[in-house]
């Protein structure tokens, strides 16, 4: 070897775990892949959207599963002018919680609009798919303001 | 319960720092050890806190132990967490009756990479994590809330900006862009790399090593849903009950040192915890220079700082972790022993 030569190994970081969702979370995720949205009913009888296994306030066990529907509010939002590279949208977009009708908890996700002014809290939006889904958070390819233009 | 005090402190701040944390961590630790006349072998314990996720390396805080040279071999631990955590770990220790001298540091270097990515990494991995929000966002989140609802004020925000020393005036505020809508640069945190190491001594040694102990007259640490959803953003009940287990309202409160890296997040503490705007300003502000790991044992040792030279009898420190206030640590700081 020449002395001038640097050494070098390959290192190749991995995760080599299989990971389950579980029976809450994993019914989500399938539901999600299927173009519903579940939630979990708590034991006071509000609906926790997205889905855990125990209440995250409590910590009782929740096992009662409902459906959810597929439009609902802006509880609040903000402007993403400028998209890391890891985020799933390449173009501006709002980050908004929206509750969905039928749950009591608000979920974060993108709402997919021109431009900050098309935004303001308790606005409608509704559910836009990918068109292939795969039981992911980003089955939900955004939500998109429920108006004139948008059927 | 036994009486534990801070004797010494250390820090150090800068935006981009070359030295690696080992190098930084050396001169801290030093210091310390220096201004009490303790070596290593005197340190019954030592407890550290730092990121593996910022370090990009798992254990990564084993090296940074060479800063404090574990040979002689020594009791040691680490918390994945701000140091403010580490040292409510060493006062357990004291509490077990076990330990007379310990030392605290932590440490934080994020300027290699990007600080953003790797908070994003702590949110849930199935349903947000994956959506890459940034901290900046998720604060916005919170602060139109705040804005709405009407618990906070733009004014407001501007006269906090004013105080933490990130804008000159009200019209200095708003004249600056939105960052994240609807915060403005001036609301949201600058990120530095920093360290901080402090020494604590039992009721026994405490004297002997400083002469004005901060003694820690209450100390707690709660934390809130990590459910996005399930968390009311305008409320953070865990400060509220660390603040009333620290006892915070036993006694006049003479200054803050709040770990508060947003403008909204100051002004939210200070409602939970009943606290009004200060006279005294703090020593330093988080939003000005974050680092993460450090800030919150940052806000304990300057709470020391200002007890040791004379300027505050009871001072409040806080430290926070997780998104937008998630988890909070109080302690109160005093001068004399009741």
């Amino acid at each position: 070897m020449e002395s001038t030569e640097r050494l070098s190994a390959p290192l190749v970081l991995e995760y080599p775990f299989t990971r389950t969702t579980g029976p809450v979370i994993g019914a989500f995720l399938t539901g999600l892949r299927e173009k519903i949205v579940l939630g979990i009913k708590r034991h006071d009888g509000t609906v926790l959207v997205p889905p855990t296994e125990y209440d995250p306030e409590t910590s009782e066990t929740l096992t009662e599963m409902v459906e959810v529907a597929q439009q609902g509010e802006v509880t609040t939002w903000t402007w993403v002018q400028e998209p890391r590279p890891q985020s799933p949208w390449d173009s501006p977009h709002a980050l908004a919680m929206i509750k969905l009708e039928g749950a009591d908890t608000p979920m974060l996700h993108a709402v997919l609009a021109d431009g900050p002014e098309e935004l303001e809290v308790g606005m409608k939006v509704r559910i836009k798919w990918r068109e292939v889904t795969e039981g992911h958070i980003k089955d939900i390819e955004g939500f998109i303001p429920i108006g004139e233009n948008n059927d | 319960m036994r009486k534990v005090a801070v004797v010494a402190a250390a820090s150090r701040q800068e935006e981009k720092m070359l030295d690696n944390e080992v190098e930084m961590m050396v001169p801290l630790i030093t210091d310390v050890r220096t201004q009490t006349g303790l070596d290593q072998t005197d340190i019954c314990f030592t407890c550290s806190g730092s990121s593996d996720f910022l370090a990009g390396q798992a254990f990564s805080f084993v090296m940074t132990l060479d800063a404090v040279g574990p040979v002689p071999p020594i009791a040691e631990s680490h918390v994945e967490m701000d140091g403010a955590w580490a040292l409510y770990e060493t006062w357990v220790k004291f509490q077990m009756g076990v330990i007379d001298t310990a030392l605290v540091y932590s440490y934080g270097k994020p300027s290699p990479g990007s600080l953003q990515d790797v908070l994003s990494t702590q949110l849930d991995p199935y349903y947000v994590a994956p959506l890459w929000p940034d901290a900046h966002s998720v604060a916005a989140l919170q602060a139109r809330l705040l804005l709405e609802q009407g618990a906070i004020t733009p004014d407001e925000l501007a006269d906090c900006a004013v105080r933490t020393g990130t804008a000159e005036n009200r019209e200095d505020y708003f004249s600056q862009p939105l960052l994240s809508d609807p915060l403005r640069e001036a609301d949201c945190p600058t990120y530095a790399d920093g360290g901080v190491a402090l020494i604590l001594a039992s009721e026994e040694k405490a004297d002997e090593l400083c002469d004005r102990p901060a003694w820690i007259t209450g100390i707690d640490h709660r934390i809130d849903a990590h459910h996005f959803g399930a968390r009311d953003f305008t409320a953070v009940p865990s400060v509220r009950l660390a603040a009333q287990n620290a006892g915070v309202h036993d006694g006049p409160i003479d200054s803050t040192e709040l770990h508060a890296a947003y403008t909204t997040h100051d002004l939210l503490l200070r409602k939970e915890m009943g606290l009004g705007i200060p006279d005294t300003p703090q020593r330093s502000y988080p939003i000005q220079a974050d680092t993460l790991m450090a800030s919150g044992l940052l806000r304990i040792a300057e709470a020391a700082r200002s007890i040791w030279d004379g300027s505050a009898n009871r001072v409040l420190a806080h430290a926070t972790a997780g998104p937008i206030l998630q988890q909070n640590l109080v302690c109160v700081l005093e001068g004399k022993e009741n």
